[in-house]
């Protein structure tokens, strides 16, 4: 509840910072004090201490499992901040309204993280998704940046609207729209109970972008701004994941048996569509908004299993996956030419940021000794301790193969190729340092994954 | 009192649903498929003042004071909300897009890749 009325407070403030100076590094630095203080707010909630006390009818309840997620997505966004502002800054010609509505953002996770009302989460998702259209046609004049915002657009509003169909099911079956209202009651899955739960499934796979609802994405994440494809691509599809698992944990976790093929199949396709595609890809943007439907195949898994070991791999994901990310675009941002080409040479002239570009890469592969390796290897342990359908994991095994290639293809570049153009890239001290860290977490996060793990 | 059987509502709202779903995907005019959502939105509404009146009339039988039902009729106004917020984005980024192509049609649009 701090974290939700601070960030929605925050918004407000940054909008106003606006008026207040033109100055865009003390708008950035506005930002950064708010989300370290909604973090803050955020984590002495998880202590027990909270600042409010209102009666919400039990619509959201914040327990341990939504607190840590939200830390971690308060973390990745204070780190995405950090690394991207002064990008942030050059987009648009008021970079406070675009703080603002990250922050809206923020407090649509915030209510994400506690919903336990079928209203809620809808509203949730709706404040996640209605500032997203917006920042992703940001680039008001470019072509590319109009295609996304509408085709984002259509289709968020369209699964918004299958969404909502299900939800209207669900309340005519149960007469609730309580989540556990919905799991409550005896006997086997109503037709309408079923209706419900399939178009839920069918609106949420298009939210966080699973197969065979994924077609959105590459367009969408490659005509956005750079900027917000990274935050589009980690923080909100977390927020969509921890949505998709809780719902599915709450609502329909009686029905598991029912629903677990229709899983399975979703984390197949995902899996292999994202991985074989993103191999063909020419433009780093493009093949990580690939590796991010790939990605989004492993999470799916965590939905499948909905055991201890997939809530915690689900949150070691979100850390991994996110910071991992946004670290890659955080340097891709600075880049005119996205093409793998681009990046020849790259270590030689900047070695530091390579060397923390490689760390990253490496988690997203999934190589031991990294964030990625744990939280992969905690989705896998998730599927054979389930003990259905053991050729899940094998399939996800063989994915985590394929992805590797198109990874490397990038550490290639970086460190055996001679660089044919010259490419103007400079980056700040502080951004070099940042970046450092972001990948010294990530190998923190690799040896010690029960860092996070054991906050459940 | 005679009834009228909540089949028929399900049926009404899923046939305007149905008009939404394929309207969407066969139309080329950007404003024809927002229109389209809006259809698939309202037949959420339809169907969720159904279903509320009926949960109602049904707790209503055992219990004269009760409230079951009204949690859908507030849904739907957050429904109205949200759709509004909606048309608010929605038109202002198809008419930036005709600023700039001076067209809705989003066939246009996949012209532009790649």
């Amino acid at each position: 509840m701090n974290a939700i009325i601070l960030s929605a407070l925050w918004g407000v403030l940054m909008m106003y910072t606006g008026f207040a100076t033109k100055n865009t590094r003390i708008v950035s630095a506005v930002a950064v004090l708010g989300v370290l203080a909604v973090f803050v707010v955020n984590w002495m909630e998880y202590l027990g201490i909270s600042f409010f006390d209102i009666d919400t009818r039990s619509m959201l309840v914040y327990n341990g499992f939504g607190l840590i997620f939200n830390a971690v997505v308060l973390f990745s966004t204070l780190l995405y901040f950090l690394l991207s502002g002064s990008d942030i800054e050059k987009s648009g010609r008021t970079p406070s309204d675009l703080y603002a509505l990250l922050f809206f953002i923020l407090s649509g996770i915030s209510i994400i993280a506690g919903f336990k009302s079928l209203l809620m989460l809808f509203i949730g998702i709706e404040i996640i998704s209605i500032p997203l259209y917006v920042l992703a046609g940001s680039d008001k004049s470019n072509l590319k940046s109009n295609e996304a915002a509408l085709k984002y657009f259509l289709m968020g509003s369209f699964s918004t609207g299958i969404m909502l169909m299900g939800i209207a099911f669900l309340y005519g079956d149960a007469g609730t729209f309580y989540l556990e209202g919905i799991n409550a009651g005896l006997g086997a899955l109503s037709p309408m109970k079923a209706i419900g739960m399939v178009l839920l499934l069918a609106s949420m796979s298009f939210k966080v972008s699973a197969a065979p609802f994924h077609f959105w994405t590459p367009d969408v994440y490659d005509g956005s701004p750079t900027v917000f494809t990274s935050f589009m691509a980690t923080i909100v599809k977390a927020a969509g994941f921890f949505a998709f698992l809780k719902l599915f944990e709450t609502a329909f976790g009686k029905f598991q048996s029912d629903w677990q093929v229709l899983m399975a199949v979703v984390a197949t396709l995902t899996l292999l569509v994202g991985n074989i595609t993103a191999v063909f890809q020419q433009s780093v943007k493009r093949m990580l908004s690939y590796s991010s439907i790939a990605q989004a195949g492993f999470m799916v898994l965590g939905v499948f299993a909905l055991n201890i070991f997939a809530k915690q791999g689900m949150i070691l994901y979100f850390a991994a996956y996110g910071i991992a990310t946004i670290g890659i675009f955080g340097v891709l941002t600075k880049f005119d030419d996205h093409s793998i080409d681009a990046f020849n040479g790259f270590a030689k002239k900047h070695p530091l940021v390579a060397f923390s570009m490689l760390i990253c890469i490496l988690s997203l592969a999934g190589i031991p000794l990294t964030a990625g390796f744990f939280a992969k290897y905690y989705m896998l342990l998730a599927v054979i301790k389930d003990g259905n359908f053991l050729w899940l994991a094998i399939v996800a095994i063989l994915s985590a193969a394929i992805s590797v290639y198109y990874y490397f293809r990038v550490i290639q570049a970086m460190y055996f190729k001679e660089a044919t153009v010259e490419q103007h890239v400079a980056f700040a001290p502080a951004f070099r340092i940042t970046l450092l860290i972001a990948a010294v977490l990530l190998l923190v996060l690799g040896i010690h994954p029960d860092l996070l793990t054991g906050l459940l | 009192m005679q009834v009228m059987p909540i089949n028929y509502y399900i049926f009404l709202s899923v046939a305007l649903f149905t008009i939404g779903i394929v309207g969407v995907l066969t139309r080329r005019n950007a404003i024809i498929i927002f229109m389209c959502i809006e259809l698939m939105l309202n037949a959420v509404n339809v169907l969720l003042v159904a279903f509320s009146k009926m949960h109602h009339v049904a707790a209503f039988a055992l219990d004269s004071s009760t409230t079951a039902g009204t949690e859908a009729q507030l849904f739907v106004f957050f429904i109205m909300v949200v759709a509004a917020a909606e048309v608010t984005v929605g038109l202002a980024i198809i008419v930036m897009l005709y600023r700039n192509i001076h067209a809705v049609d989003i066939n246009f649009l996949n012209r532009l890749k790649h």
